[in-house]
């Protein structure tokens, strides 16, 4: 893009969006450890993403400082709006992001070794796969400004909430086959929750983008990938979970 | 589904507004330069229409022409259409002082004239109207409150216009516009001359009179336009590059020039 006459301006948007950047860079790894420590029962690793945190909470703080000034003094105006504007929306869905993180650590610190069923973690470590996936591609689109790659992960997020479903009747067998495992599967019904609000505000991110660049927003409606869960009909007479 | 929806600027702008002035394939010449080129363009009834670009791109020229101010002097001539309320007003015969009465014009410069606050204002009601001195009183009265200058000069009516400070002598020149109630007003940088609180109280004024009268104005000062106006024009090199809601055109600007000149970021 051909640059600002005033060249002190460009330098206030390149440093919004390096902060971005980094943001992007330590959440998406918080989202792999966290998982990792949780199929691995790596206290140290969990303990390692907690620590991480503050660090994108004080990112996210001085992203929204920056736009704020840069607001004040120079009245951005088209793009350069969309860019502020766009900054302090990704920043606040990142620092969610790695809230969602760390409470994945933060359970898996608490479930400590007690009885855990490496099978119930699998489904997880699918639906943790493709959420890291959607950071991933959402980061490169709001990088590249890349509306197709953008559009590709809000579209995609609809095989998330599948897979939370299908998680969700995985756990409930496993708990239901031996009630010693519910302690555990509880926790991971909510890293289960959490993962799928990552994707989520990956959702949220490709919005952001597509707006920044095209002025214009997605539609209100998203593709869904759940039919509405109804809690009783997850069982059927007998106690077993429904096909 | 997965269809962008349409943003507002996308949208039809004019839906359901009475065009008041339309411009519709515009040349200007002055002498041999081109200064217009095929400029179309719209102001809604009730509406204000900012027009934007650079130094020298036209937009003067245009304001210009929709009183056809260009006719003082030799050498200028404009080629197409424009329509007050179907009428060319571009045609040989029309009669230019109804024209100028209809079409009201606030300059960059305060313009009053060296004489009272009172005489500055029923000089132009006295060419257009012969009134008994109670009503002239009255339409002098209601003037200047229409331009939120009365509660500061209705106890020095007779004191010279020139003794006022710059933005009241501003307000004064909209008074005296407002007195021989035009339907169209054109301001042309009316604050550029003018301190923060007093542009601050001329827009407040050209608020206020929107809705009454159909408003252009010509700015330098992008945030005014977008401040002010609910269309925005922005010309380039005697073009009309883009016309739309000014929402539209300072969120989300279609032409990549306008985007260019709105940010900042014209070379």
């Amino acid at each position: 893009m051909v640059e600002h006459t005033v060249r002190s301006y460009d330098k206030e948007l390149e440093t919004l969006e390096r902060r971005i950047a980094e943001m992007g860079g330590i959440a998406e790894k918080m989202v792999v450890d966290a998982m990792d420590a949780l199929s691995q029962a790596d206290v140290q690793l969990a303990h390692q993403v907690v620590a991480t945190d503050p660090r994108l909470d004080a990112l996210q703080r001085e992203i929204e400082e920056q736009a704020i000034l840069t607001i004040a003094r120079r009245q951005p105006m088209a793009v350069d709006l969309r860019e502020i504007i766009g900054a302090i929306r990704v920043a606040g869905d990142l620092e969610r992001v790695g809230d969602l993180a760390k409470n994945i650590s933060k359970r898996s610190v608490k479930i400590g070794i007690e009885a855990r069923v490496p099978r119930a973690i699998v489904g997880l470590r699918h639906m943790n796969e493709v959420a890291t996936e959607q950071m991933k591609d959402v980061l490169d689109a709001y990088a590249q400004r890349d509306v197709e790659l953008a559009r590709a992960v809000w579209e995609r997020d609809a095989e998330l909430d599948a897979l939370e479903d299908s998680v969700f009747r995985d756990l409930l067998t496993h708990m239901m086959e031996d009630p010693r495992n519910i302690s555990f599967c509880a926790h991971l019904l909510f890293c289960s929750k959490n993962i799928e609000r990552i994707g989520d505000h990956a959702t949220n991110i490709a919005e952001t983008v597509f707006y920044l660049v095209t002025g214009s927003t997605l539609p209100a409606e998203r593709p869904k990938g759940r039919h509405d869960y109804d809690i009783d009909a997850a069982t059927d007479s007998t106690g077993n979970p429904a096909a | 589904m997965n269809e962008a929806t349409e943003t507002a600027a996308a949208a039809d702008p004019a839906a359901g507004l009475k065009e008041k002035v339309v411009v519709r394939d515009l040349d200007f010449y002055y002498g041999q330069n081109r200064a217009l080129k095929k400029v179309t363009l719209s102001l809604y009834q009730g509406k204000v229409t900012a027009f934007i670009g650079p130094s020298g791109c036209g937009k003067s020229t245009l304001l210009r022409v929709l009183n056809r101010m260009y006719d003082l002097y030799p050498g200028q001539r404009a080629v197409g259409e424009v329509l007050f309320d179907g009428e060319n007003i571009l045609d040989p015969g029309l009669d230019l002082n109804l024209l100028r009465s209809r079409v009201g014009m606030v300059f960059q410069k305060p313009t009053p004239f060296p004489m009272s606050i009172y005489d500055n204002i029923a000089f132009g009601i006295r060419l257009y109207e012969r009134l008994p001195r109670s009503e002239l009183d009255d339409r002098v009265e209601s003037a200047l409150r229409r331009s939120a200058l009365w509660g500061e000069v209705s106890d020095k009516l007779r004191a010279n216009g020139l003794s006022l400070s710059g933005g009241q002598q501003q307000r004064l020149c909209i008074a005296r516009t407002v007195a021989i109630r035009p339907e169209v007003i054109l301001f042309d940088e009316p604050c550029s001359a003018l301190d923060p609180i007093s542009t601050a109280k001329i827009e407040e004024l050209i608020d206020e009179l929107s809705g009454d009268y159909t408003i252009a104005i010509v700015t330098h000062n992008m945030q005014q336009a977008a401040r002010v106006s609910q269309y925005t024009a922005f010309m380039y090199l005697g073009e009309m590059v883009e016309f739309d809601q000014t929402g539209a055109v300072f969120t989300a600007p279609r032409d990549r020039r306008t985007q260019d000149y709105v940010t900042g970021r014209f070379g």
